[in-house]
Parts: C-alpha cells; sequence; structure tokens
C-alpha cells in the first residue's frame, strides 16, 4: 500500500527522463521555456561556443520586457547603446535559432509570465523553466514552473531538459473570504511575513482551500508569482474549472478534439486525499487586513492600520540588525504609523500585478479622484495585449484624468532596468514584488502593496487604507 | 568549468541576512552581452560609494580581506532575482565558496554551475567561522571538497559539511553538465517521443 501522490509528484514523475541518483536528481523534461533580452544572451553565446544547436526551438519563447522604454507613445528608441544591444542580440539570437520573438513592436509584446499566460503558451501539467525568479507565476495554471539561471537556459536550449532536485512539499490551506479591499497581493504578502523571506526555502508550495478556489486566476498568479519571495522554488494551484476558462480559446492552447483530449488528462493534476506533505500551513484569509511592506526585504509588512515596528523588541540579533538597517534605509521610525509615511511615486503594474484585473482595480479607485500634488503615479501595463484591452474598456481615461500617466508595457520599475526609476530617495508606493534596497533605483524607497493601495496611495500622497479613503 | 578540489585563502565575513541578488549585482551592470566585466559590479553599494569610490569602512576593501577566497554570510544570502551575473561577479573577484546556513536556490544552483561551492552549515558553525573570518590576523580557512571538511587555519579546527554526491562530483571534476546531458540524447528522444504520444495536444 502507497501514500497518495501529490500534484508536484505527478508532474516530477511525468517529466522524469531518468533518474540521476537516489537522492531525489532527476533529468528533468521542460515543456515550455521563455527567453528575455538580459539572461539569455550568454546562453546562446554559450551555445556558439559549444557548436550546439536548440533541442527543440519551438519550446521556447523570447520578448523584450525588461529594458524598453515605457514612454506613452510606443517607441523602439533605447534610452543606453548597451542595452540597445542586448535586444538587437535577442533578435539575432532567435532569428538564428529559430525562436518565435515577440519583439517591441509586436502587439503581443509584454512582460514574459504576462504574456506566455495569456497567450495560452502554458498549460496545466507541463514544467516551465525561465531565466527569470518570477516565473513561479504559471503555478496558477498548475504547471510547476521555476526561475533558472543562465546556464541553465543553455541546458535547457541545448537539451530541453534541466538536473533537477526533487523540492520538499509544502501546502498552504487559505480558508476564509476575503474582505473587501482585501486582495491577492495581500494573501501572499501577510503569508511571506509569517513564514519569513526564505520561509519556503526549498519547498514547493501547493496553494489549496476555499479562497484559493474563489479566487480569480489571475489573482491565483499574484500568489504563485511572489511564492519566489518566500525562497519557494515553484508554487501550484490544482488546475480547475476557472483554469479551464481562462484558458479555453487562448491563442497557442489547444482546440476542438485536442481540447477535450488534454481537459480529461488535466482532470489527474491534483494531489491525491491521502498524499502526505512534507510542511502544512493554514491560513485564515478573513483575519486578513490590506498589507504595505515598511522595509527592504518582502517579509518585512504589516497591515495598512498598523504601526512600524521596533527592532528593540525583535530578539533575534542578525533580525534585529536587519530591521535597524532596513529603517535607516527607509527613513522611518519605530512606532511611527504607516499612513503618516508620504509618498513620491506611485507604480502600479509588473508581473506580480500587472494584468487586466489588477488594472480594473486600480481604476475602480482612481475614479473620480485625482493624484495629489508633487505625487508621480505611472500605469505600466503588464502586456500590450493588457495595455490594448485596458483602453477598449476606456481604464485608461480613468487614469489619465485623475493624473496618473498611461504608459507602454514592460517590467519599467519593478526592477527599474530601463529608464523608469526612482531618485535617490524618493518613496514609493507601488504594486511591484521586491522593496529591496535599490530596486527601484539606486537609493529609492519602496513600499509593496496591492494596485488598488497603490492607487489609494496615490490619491492620499501618503501611504493609505483602500477601506477607509475619503473620496 | 573550473574544477574546485581543495582551497585556502582568506575569509571575510558578510553577515547580513537576506543579501539578495541585486545588492550583490546590482542593474546598472546587468546591460552586457557576456560575462565579461562584472568584477565592478560585485556588491558594488556596500563596496563603493555613488561615484564609484571604494568605502573604507566595508570589509572587502580592508587589506586583509581585499583578497578574500571565501565569503562566511548570513541566512538567505542570494535570495531574489535569478540573475546569473552576481554568481559571475563574485567569481571575478576571487570568491571560491560561500558558507553560509541557507541560500537563494537559484543563486545556489548558478553557484554550482560556475565552480562556487556553497557550503551549509548550522547557525552556531557559521558563527564561529563569522568569527574567525572577522580576525585580521586569522581569517584563513581551508575548505576541502573532496573531504567535505572547513579547517580554521589558526586553530586547526575542522568542520564537516554535507554536499549531494552528484553535485559534488560535477565540483570536484570540473564537469560541462550540458556535454555530459547530452549523453542521454537517445534517452531523451524516447522520452519525448512517449511523452508527445500520450499528450497529442502538446505537439
Amino acid at each position: 500500500m502507497t501514500a497518495g501522490r501529490t500534484l508536484y509528484d505527478k508532474i516530477c514523475a511525468a517529466h522524469a527522463v531518468r533518474e540521476l541518483d537516489d537522492k531525489g536528481h532527476i533529468l528533468l523534461y521542460v515543456d515550455r521555456h521563455f527567453l528575455n533580452e538580459y539572461t539569455s544572451p550568454q546562453a546562446f553565446s554559450a551555445l556558439r561556443e559549444g557548436q550546439r544547436s536548440v533541442w527543440r526551438p519551438r519550446a521556447s519563447l523570447a520578448v523584450v520586457d525588461h529594458v524598453n522604454s515605457t514612454a506613452p507613445l510606443r517607441t523602439i528608441v533605447i534610452d543606453d547603446a548597451a542595452k540597445a544591444q542586448q535586444v538587437r542580440h535577442l533578435a539575432r539570437n532567435c532569428r538564428d535559432f529559430g525562436i518565435q520573438l515577440f519583439d517591441l513592436l509586436d502587439r503581443r509584446q509584454g512582460i514574459e509570465h504576462v504574456v506566455a499566460a495569456e497567450q495560452g503558451f502554458v498549460l496545466p501539467g507541463m514544467v516551465v523553466a525561465a531565466g527569470d525568479s518570477h516565473t513561479t507565476t504559471h503555478g496558477a495554471l498548475g504547471a510547476l514552473s521555476f526561475g533558472i539561471g543562465t546556464s541553465e537556459i543553455e541546458h535547457v536550449l541545448a537539451t530541453q531538459t534541466l538536473l533537477y532536485r526533487r523540492m520538499r512539499s509544502l501546502r498552504v490551506t487559505i480558508d476564509g473570504t476575503l474582505q473587501p479591499g482585501v486582495t491577492a497581493k495581500d494573501v501572499i504578502m501577510a503569508l511571506i511575513a509569517q513564514i519569513g523571506a526564505s520561509g519556503a526555502s526549498g519547498f514547493v508550495i501547493e496553494f489549496t482551500g476555499e479562497t484559493i478556489s474563489a479566487m480569480s486566476v489571475e489573482g491565483r498568479m499574484t500568489i504563485c508569482n511572489m511564492s519566489v519571495d518566500a525562497g519557494a522554488r515553484g508554487a501550484l494551484v490544482a488546475p480547475d474549472q476557472r483554469v479551464l476558462e481562462y484558458l479555453k480559446d487562448k491563442p497557442m492552447a489547444p482546440r476542438g478534439t485536442l481540447w477535450d483530449q488534454a481537459v480529461a488528462d488535466w482532470s489527474g493534476l491534483r494531489s491525491d486525499p491521502d498524499a502526505i506533505f512534507d510542511r502544512e500551513i493554514a491560513l485564515n484569509a478573513s483575519e486578513l487586513a490590506p498589507m504595505v511592506s515598511w522595509g527592504t526585504s518582502p517579509d518585512q509588512s504589516v497591515p495598512v492600520d498598523g504601526r512600524v515596528p521596533d527592532p528593540a523588541t525583535e530578539s533575534d540579533p542578525l533580525r534585529r540588525r536587519a530591521m535597524d538597517t532596513a529603517l535607516r534605509y527607509m527613513a522611518l521610525a519605530p512606532g511611527m504609523r504607516l499612513q503618516d509615511v508620504k509618498i513620491d511615486r506611485a507604480f502600479i503594474g509588473s508581473c506580480t500585478n500587472g494584468r487586466i484585473e489588477d488594472l480594473r482595480a486600480a481604476a475602480q479607485v482612481a475614479r473620480g479622484r485625482r493624484v495629489a500634488p508633487g505625487v508621480r503615479a505611472m500605469v505600466v501595463p503588464g502586456s500590450t495585449a493588457v495595455h490594448d484591452q485596458a483602453e477598449a474598456e476606456g481604464l485608461h481615461r480613468t487614469f489619465l484624468d485623475a493624473g496618473f500617466e498611461w504608459r507602454q508595457s514592460g517590467c519599467s520599475m519593478c526592477v527599474a532596468m530601463n529608464d523608469d526609476r526612482l531618485l535617490p530617495g524618493e518613496r514609493c508606493a507601488s504594486s511591484t514584488n521586491r522593496n529591496f534596497e535599490g530596486r527601484q533605483g539606486a537609493g529609492g524607497r519602496t513600499h509593496l502593496m496591492s494596485p488598488a493601495m497603490v492607487a489609494a496611495a496615490a490619491i492620499a500622497g501618503r501611504l493609505a487604507d483602500v477601506r477607509t479613503l475619503e473620496t | 568549468m573550473e574544477p574546485f578540489d581543495t582551497v585556502t585563502g582568506a575569509a571575510a565575513p558578510l553577515l547580513l541576512p537576506n543579501v539578495d541578488t541585486d545588492a550583490i549585482m546590482p542593474k546598472q551592470f546587468l546591460k552586457g552581452i557576456d560575462r565579461s566585466g562584472l568584477r565592478d559590479g560585485f556588491l558594488f553599494d556596500l563596496r563603493c560609494s555613488a561615484d564609484g569610490a571604494p568605502r573604507p569602512d566595508f570589509v572587502l576593501n580592508q587589506p586583509p580581506w581585499r583578497d578574500a577566497r571565501f565569503l562566511v554570510v548570513g541566512p538567505n544570502f542570494g535570495c531574489g532575482s535569478s540573475r546569473e551575473h552576481a554568481v559571475w561577479g563574485m567569481r571575478q573577484f576571487g570568491i571560491r565558496a560561500v558558507i553560509g546556513t541557507t541560500y537563494g536556490g537559484i543563486f545556489q544552483d548558478n553557484c554550482a554551475r560556475n565552480g562556487v561551492l556553497t557550503i551549509s552549515l548550522r547557525p552556531d558553525e557559521v558563527e564561529t567561522l563569522g568569527r574567525q573570518a572577522g580576525e585580521a590576523n586569522a581569517n584563513c580557512l581551508r575548505v576541502d571538497l573532496p573531504s567535505q571538511t572547513v579547517t580554521i587555519a589558526a586553530t586547526g579546527r575542522s568542520i564537516r559539511f554535507e554536499i549531494d554526491a552528484l553535485t559534488k562530483n560535477a565540483l570536484v571534476q570540473g564537469l560541462d553538465a550540458v556535454a555530459a546531458t547530452l549523453q542521454d540524447a537517445d534517452r531523451i528522444w524516447d522520452f519525448e517521443s512517449a511523452y508527445f504520444l500520450a499528450r497529442p495536444w502538446l505537439v
């Protein structure tokens, strides 16, 4: 009598070309792979040097997303010659190796994770790898997906496989009903605050529970996306009816009989009832409030109605030192009310929160209101398709009328590798995923929160509670 | 890949938790299309002021640690972005092994692909080595991968570390992982045939 298997076990088993040892290492087959302009060049160079070819070119899809301008008027002009060379280099590599590229003028261009999902490039049960840590996003579709480095990009290109070590399994069960103003972003930020920035280190998470079942696929993407910021090497949600509805008729999704065959197969993509996880965590979603980060690590966040914590109350000396460092960098004092913290910038976008649902939530807050004087607020759609959809719904009008900039798609100020960045000392309310020192620009100060909360902060001119925002 | 056998040299303490790869290699150094020139970017904001002048108070700018071969680090070192540039820069700076409790997973894999050893020890062992690394005149360590030990030169104390045989073997031999996998090309072909036969919607 063997114990039941987790969804993660099943996906690993279905992709194991062979066992490499008895310690859980396998040669893992990779179904899908995305490439961007900044982590891929050296992988292609290594292929050329080794006179290697790409194993299965159509398993890969390339986009330009990190270094491109998001100027309101679409442009291929890039502010920096070296970055422009990365874009040209990607185009050349894709041409030489037969890989599909959505370049800057393609209406399908956007942040790799937003694009791959909305095109139907990722399907349930797949293994997906990409040279970007937030590849965990695609767990929302029931695909085992994770970020890899450039050497492993070469490995995938050349062999369609990875040397993979099976991770431990962590089930996070989230029950309860999210209160108004509380979103998927708040759920994952609360989880990271609870378990720490390495709390899921060495694990693949499976998210389950009634909150997840009731959540949109886009919300699940937000949760899986930031699971890496708790250290997870993957995050999964068992595909359900919502996933099927999300995928059906996507441009690259199967159709007709093949769709039916696929759906029948995907019905097995769930953990067995008697499956045993290495670790279990439960979270009550009903008790959550909108979250705001105060520090420089994604686990340093508190509910928006809270105060900046006092390092003196932290018993662990390493953590206390990290808190002191963070407060100094963030120019905050212990005990301050978060809602008294004034902001200079507001940013809505990223692979965490740059999908249409995120823009709708932000627009709902912005509608009929004005960005506070002195605040520069930007909306950067996660993809050109999201941009176009938002315009079709008139969301751009709402943003522009409220005083937000309405821009073209890209990673933009989530990683500040293009010309969108904070100036030293500027403080930003941001719907992104990392509040690291300098992440949004050297010396810039980031407060992570949901898109609706960013819109509220932009309007209030300070960190604000979207639930009690004055009109 | 450069093999890792036994390496002896100075260790530098860098015991902050959650040092992310944005800090190890900031964005302004990510604009290249090759792996070169990343030494200057390694821990840039910690090592240098904005104008590029070295910060004299930072450990890696001080004579006993300037040529460090090892870093003794805080938990979750290398978390965040997947950028392998962080490891390339660290290696170009001269670092051959990192000693800590836990690491960012992608960073750890990237290290293994570049001949850099990540050693995981208990918190008290890391504390001991961190304290030793801070001793200007006694910060020399010997890391012996085949025997899986870190030895403090000044005291002779040895600490054993665990590493799985597959990763160890690849590092000791300096294996080219892609070449090794391509020896399995027939198996991958066979796997693929059966895999797509069962899943025609993926073809």
